[in-house]
């Protein structure tokens, strides 16, 4: 059982800094250049991610060591969608005739229609999150067991993509977009466009979240976090709680990839293997992992950090973040969120 | 099908089953009592890499090699002890957040071996001893990968005499079996957890003297084996050494007879997708632990 204590419930939380989130994000806009207001949309996009690592990490005790996995399912999905949205009809893209492919697969073809790679992101990191953890929750393993089966599948996934570099880019992954949904990148109407629908998309998420958390579910799933066994002898199956409340952060993560690729312009295996998926919990075990605003300004710092120290000193970066892994997780459990509350553990 | 490729992979399959027990012996025992998993247990695989090649600049040729093995299990098992003591000690309810913490000692250790060695990596020369190689029935069996699985053997074989005959071992049973009952009855719990924790890292130590026998070592060379150790701890139950091995060898032989057919990235899949097919039929892993504990 764990010996941390969490805070009090959600609806009694202080609601101030949610709203202070929320008018520096519509303020942006109209103060940051466009080289910054991306990279803000890029941070904004991976907080969605790690809100939905407080929903299986910070109330479900779920440690997922592959969201990248979900959070790749939706980048590239969004990406093939333009890569052939850029083309003429009947032609390959680039890649694909550099390495010497006849025809475009059968499993890419779908993606030239919006509205299917629009399903796409959505269904497909939800539909496989919940088969993933059905097939390991049902059968009772869960805990250390359920991360260290995530983190395979992170490597799997992203090795089977480098490997396959016909049909996915390799390890150089998918980039040169021109357009989207008709909306050329280039011009700054629509990075401005993207940054609002990402600030939406978050707001809902955080909302969404938020009631969620309150609703019985999250009792449950709380519950089920502080005592899986006991819950059962109340006669609850806790399976599906664990299952859906895995699927939704899937969902969030595969969204948050669709973004964040719209914004980056990129998407490849060096951004959802091992090392950055056990990254994005870092976000959020500094932000603070029961605390969604924590998680928020988690991703927030910690990609600006990274941003500016990777960039003049690579080497102090890797140093500086397993440092951080050690001091947050052995002395403030409770990350960001649990300081400003002043109940450090 | 090539019946003669067919044999060679299945040794293949030994000797990389080899390299995976002997990197997984050290996280299953300490699993087993502690419940906790070392993510850092891979840079032990590295250190012992590194300490080959250290060693052998200085006493070059077969006895470097030798030597190197003792040598590498002693500093890997220093260093297992420091972050036991400094870090998963302090961390002992919290199992999640112990891989989370020990993933950022692994960090820190990986870059460290860049700083100190270099990105490229080092090269191990293995004495002429281990150059060649034998024919068997048309299957090429190199010497350098029958030593790989002779010094499994005989490390599965000293790890059963200490586990059955010794003292530690009595005590480390004890722990095993019910943590709570062995503290009761005047047991020092804690250092039992050290000296399992030290012993499991000196093991990843000599596997890395075994890595470098195959390759060069990397700041990374540890990464590419430990996730495989991992799912062999999820298959083989709470810190059984027959599971264990019995796991290391299931998933070494499939993973290379899976090669025989797909390349290594899909095996790599398969092996995942075999893992979770099997804790479908086994979630308890191949040796399951007889308690009546609720929560093992």
């Amino acid at each position: 059982m764990s010996k941390l204590v969490p805070p009090a419930p959600l609806r009694r939380a202080k609601p101030a800094l949610p709203w202070v989130l929320l008018a520096l994000g519509i303020a942006a806009p109209f103060y940051l250049g466009a080289y910054d207001l991306n990279l803000l949309a890029r941070f904004m996009a991976m907080a969605i991610l790690a809100m939905g690592l407080v929903l299986i990490w910070g109330h479900g005790g779920i440690l997922s060591l592959g969201q990248g996995v979900f959070f790749g399912l939706g980048g590239y999905a969004i990406a093939m969608h333009m890569k052939l949205a850029d083309l003429p009809a009947g032609e390959m893209p680039d890649f694909m005739v550099w390495s010497g492919r006849e025809a475009l697969p059968v499993w890419w073809e779908p993606f030239a229609s919006p509205a299917f790679a629009l399903a796409a992101i959505l269904i497909v990191p939800t539909l496989l999150g919940a088969l993933f953890a059905w097939a390991v929750f049902h059968r009772r393993v869960g805990g250390t067991y359920f991360a260290l089966i995530t983190q395979a599948l992170a490597l799997a996934f992203a090795t089977l993509i480098i490997s396959r570099q016909d049909v996915t880019g390799g390890f150089n992954g998918l980039t040169d977009f021109y357009s989207v949904f008709g909306f050329g990148l280039a011009s700054p109407g629509t990075g401005t466009g993207l940054y609002w629908l990402t600030l939406a998309v978050l707001c809902l998420a955080y909302l969404g979240l938020r009631w969620l958390l309150a609703s019985r579910f999250g009792m449950l799933l709380r519950a089920t976090r502080d005592g899986e066994n006991r819950v059962r002898f109340l006669g609850y199956a806790t399976t599906p709680f664990k299952t859906v409340a895995f699927a939704i952060a899937a969902l969030l993560a595969g969204i948050a990839g669709a973004l964040f690729t719209l914004h980056a312009g990129v998407v490849s295996p060096a951004l959802i293997g091992v090392v950055p998926s056990i990254e994005m919990v870092v976000w959020v075990a500094i932000g603070g992992r029961y605390s969604l605003a924590g998680a928020i300004v988690g991703a927030l710092l910690v990609n600006l950090a990274r941003d500016a120290v990777s960039s003049a000193f690579p080497e102090l970066w890797l140093y500086l973040m397993g440092a951080l892994f050690i001091v947050v997780v052995t002395l403030f459990p409770n990350g960001l969120a649990g300081l400003l509350k002043g109940n450090r553990a | 099908m090539d019946f003669a490729l067919f044999l060679n992979q299945l040794f293949n399959g030994f000797s990389l089953a080899s390299l995976y027990l002997l990197a997984s012996l050290g996280l299953a025992l300490s699993f087993g009592i502690m419940r906790v998993i070392n993510m850092a247990h891979g840079e032990m695989l590295m250190l012992g890499g590194y300490l080959a090649w250290l060693t052998l600049l200085v006493v070059p040729g077969g006895a470097g090699i030798l030597l190197a093995v003792p040598v590498a299990f002693a500093g890997a098992a220093a260093m297992g002890g420091l972050i036991q003591t400094s870090l998963i000690r302090r961390l002992s309810s919290r199992p999640l957040d112990t891989l989370l913490a020990t993933w950022g000692v692994s960090l820190i250790l990986q870059q460290a071996a860049r700083d100190l060695f270099g990105a490229i990596g080092v090269e191990v020369r293995a004495p002429d001893w281990l150059m060649g190689s034998f024919t068997v029935a048309g299957v090429t069996l190199p010497s350098a990968r029958l030593f790989i699985i002779a010094v499994a053997v005989l490390v599965l074989g000293a790890l059963a005499l200490v586990l059955l005959k010794t003292r530690i071992g009595l005590l480390t049973r004890a722990v095993n079996q019910d943590r709570m009952m062995a503290s009761a009855v005047g047991i020092d719990v804690k250092r039992v957890d050290f000296t399992v924790f030290c012993l499991g890292s000196g093991i990843a130590g000599l596997a890395g003297v075994m890595l470098a026998l195959l390759g060069p070592v990397t700041p990374n060379v540890g990464q590419s084996y430990i996730i495989p150790a991992f799912l062999v701890v999820v298959m083989g139950g709470l810190g059984s050494i027959v599971g264990t091995t019995t796991a290391a060898i299931v998933l070494g032989v499939f993973s290379a007879l899976a090669q025989m057919f797909v390349d290594v990235s899909v095996a790599q899949m398969l092996l995942l997708v075999f893992v979770i097919l099997f804790i479908q039929i086994r979630p308890q892993g191949v040796v399951a632990v007889r308690t009546r504990q609720l929560d093992v």
